[in-house]
């Protein structure tokens, strides 16, 4: 029996008056591994923001619940101590923070032993990056992992990793996908946006998003055609119209 | 208090306890206007001359001298009014390098001034550290003057921090100006937070005068409550491959205002300077992803700042 932890319906959110995503309804079951694909500019980013409740993209109609309750009232980080997180596709930087306090700060009361290991679940040496800063002398992968990292410290039911892989090695996405199996395993939810096919195939379940809505949601085999095809051929040419918006 | 109440008492506020027992840290305190505790180290000369008003200190670092480990200079007052000043001369000789460690400590200061006019000479190839760390008392009732100029000759390697590790800022008006040489590299950072009604004036200069000298100038302030802040950062560059940059942050909250003035003049074909400035609020990415993690926006704000301070 599958068991929703989190419930869209009719999502509506526009953006400067440009509507990006147009009554979404999903379901993403709890324990299971999602992927959500899509060409550029599909509102994959749009929707993980809005399930965050990031700012500007609260103002949205329709609906989210997470585990059962209406969460379009609650703020960021009370989202967060219900249990949602969301792993940037660009992770920001921090000047003078250090590794080993960013991770911190994500712990709650878990003790350092286990911040160190999820380093190394990462691929990244405890002793070599935790007194390092999460600034510009990171590089772009090190960085992303740093942030799957403080995921994997905060340890949340529901995480949304928005490209995971970019910017990732061959060895480190591994690596990853190991952390996925094993965060499955535990019956955490996670839900990827990508690009990549190889993650994809991580994935249970799968959502194909076009110019803001859900062409379809199906297991993830049969998403993977989407991937051959370069795109499944349908009525959205995500071309705007004058204004700029999207041809209903 | 005598002598060694104070220096027990300035030693513990400066958590400088365990300097004593190391015969390789030389170390010089001063309480208000008198030296009340001192060792020093083969080729460290500390020559002082103490008036009722004021006290002198000539310090030299003698050619080719390396001192490997830093020398605590503690400067302080432990009374809640008064005024300490301070005539301050620091020549690093030729060859020479060390790296000074000045513990300022006003811990009860209610009406405090601390003014404090140097000068610092880095002779040539000459390498020297200078940290300034402040420790202020609660009630913001704290005026510092720290005023240098800074000579570095040929080859001279210059780093100095400003830092207010404790305390109210209450009111800090930095002026430090450089002039450097042929190949030389100066850095100078600063880092101060206010609150409530504290006064921050940062003005740091450096003329690149000599051919491939480098400059750098970092302020990074955080601002809360009604803090004033105000930033200039000047660098000139006159020869050619001069080279140098200014970078200021500046985080406020509240009603807090604070301004960010670069200037740069170069006046050399070869030479090039660059400056970057972030002023405002704390950035949104970096809040929203400690949120995210589940920090409230407070406790996310201050970690922020705490690490740009840092
Ligand atoms: N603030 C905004 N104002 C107007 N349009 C926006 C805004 N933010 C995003 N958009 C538009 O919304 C659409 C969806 O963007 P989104 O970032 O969600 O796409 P995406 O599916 O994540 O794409 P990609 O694969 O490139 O990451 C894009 O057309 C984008 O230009
Ligand atoms: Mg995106």
């Amino acid at each position: 029996m599958k068991k929703n932890i989190l419930e869209i319906k009719d999502l509506s959110i526009s953006l400067n008056g440009k509507k990006i995503l147009n009554n979404i309804s999903m379901e993403i079951w709890e324990g299971y591994v999602h992927a959500i694909v899509g060409p550029n500019g599909a509102g994959k980013s749009t929707l993980a923001s809005t399930i965050m409740g990031l700012e500007g993209y609260r103002h949205y109609t329709g609906s989210i619940f997470f585990k059962e309750k209406d969460i379009s009232k609650l703020s960021i980080d009370e989202r967060a101590r219900l249990g949602i997180t969301f792993g940037w596709q660009e992770p920001a930087r921090y000047e003078g923070l250090l590794v080993k306090d960013f991770l911190k700060a994500a712990a709650g009361n878990k003790n350092d032993d286990f911040i160190f290991e999820q380093l190394e679940r990462v691929g990244l040496e405890p002793e070599e990056y935790a007194e390092r800063a999460v600034d510009k002398t990171l590089s772009g992968g090190e960085r992303k992992k740093v942030e799957l990292a403080s995921i994997l410290v905060m340890d949340p039911d529901l995480v949304l990793l928005d490209e995971p892989d970019s910017g990732i090695d061959v060895a480190t996405l591994d690596k990853i996908f190991e952390v996925i199996k094993e965060q499955k395993k535990k019956k955490r939810t996670i839900v990827l946006i990508t690009h990549s096919l190889a993650v994809l195939e991580q994935a249970d379940h799968a959502f194909l998003f076009c110019n803001g809505e859900i062409l379809e949601k199906a297991v993830a085999k049969k998403i993977i055609p989407y991937f051959k095809d370069r795109c499944i051929p349908c009525k959205h040419k995500n071309i705007p119209d004058k204004e700029g918006v999207r041809l209903e | 208090m005598n002598n060694n109440d104070l220096t027990k008492e300035l030693s513990q506020i400066t958590e400088t306890d365990d300097i004593f027992k190391q015969p390789d840290i030389a170390h010089v305190f001063i309480h208000q206007h008198k030296v009340i505790q001192s060792h020093l180290l083969p080729g460290l000369k500390v020559d002082v001359k103490e008036f009722e008003d004021h006290i002198v200190v000539n310090t030299i670092v003698e050619k080719n001298i390396k001192i490997d480990k830093p020398v605590h200079m503690c400067f302080g007052m432990l009374p809640e009014k008064g005024i300490q000043k301070m005539v301050i001369h620091n020549e690093i000789q030729e060859n020479a390098s060390a790296s000074f460690l000045s513990h300022c400590a006003f811990p009860n200061a209610v009406d405090i001034q601390h003014i404090m006019d140097g000068t610092i000479k880095v002779g040539k190839n000459a390498r020297f550290r200078y940290l300034e760390k402040h420790v202020h008392g609660l009630h913001g009732g704290v005026k510092v003057y720290p005023h240098t100029k800074i000579q570095l000759s040929e080859g001279a390697r210059y780093y100095s921090e400003f830092e207010l590790i404790k305390g109210r800022a209450g009111l800090i008006d930095i002026d430090y100006e450089a002039f450097c040489e042929k190949n030389s590299v100066l850095e100078m950072i600063s880092r101060i937070s206010g609150k409530e009604d504290d006064k921050i004036m940062i003005k740091e200069t450096a003329h690149l005068m000599g051919e491939r000298a480098r400059g750098f100038l970092s302020s990074r302030v955080a601002a809360t409550g009604n803090t004033r802040a105000e930033v200039y950062n000047k660098l000139t560059a006159s020869a050619a491959y001069a080279r140098g940059h200014i970078d200021c942050t500046e985080i406020i909250k509240d009603n807090a205002i604070v301004s960010a003035i670069p200037i740069v003049e170069v006046n050399h074909p070869k030479a090039h300077i660059t400056h970057e400035a972030a002023l405002g609020s704390v950035d949104s990415k970096q809040l929203q992803t400690l949120m995210a993690r589940g920090l409230n926006e407070e406790d996310a704000t201050d970690l922020i700042i705490k690490g740009l301070l840092s």
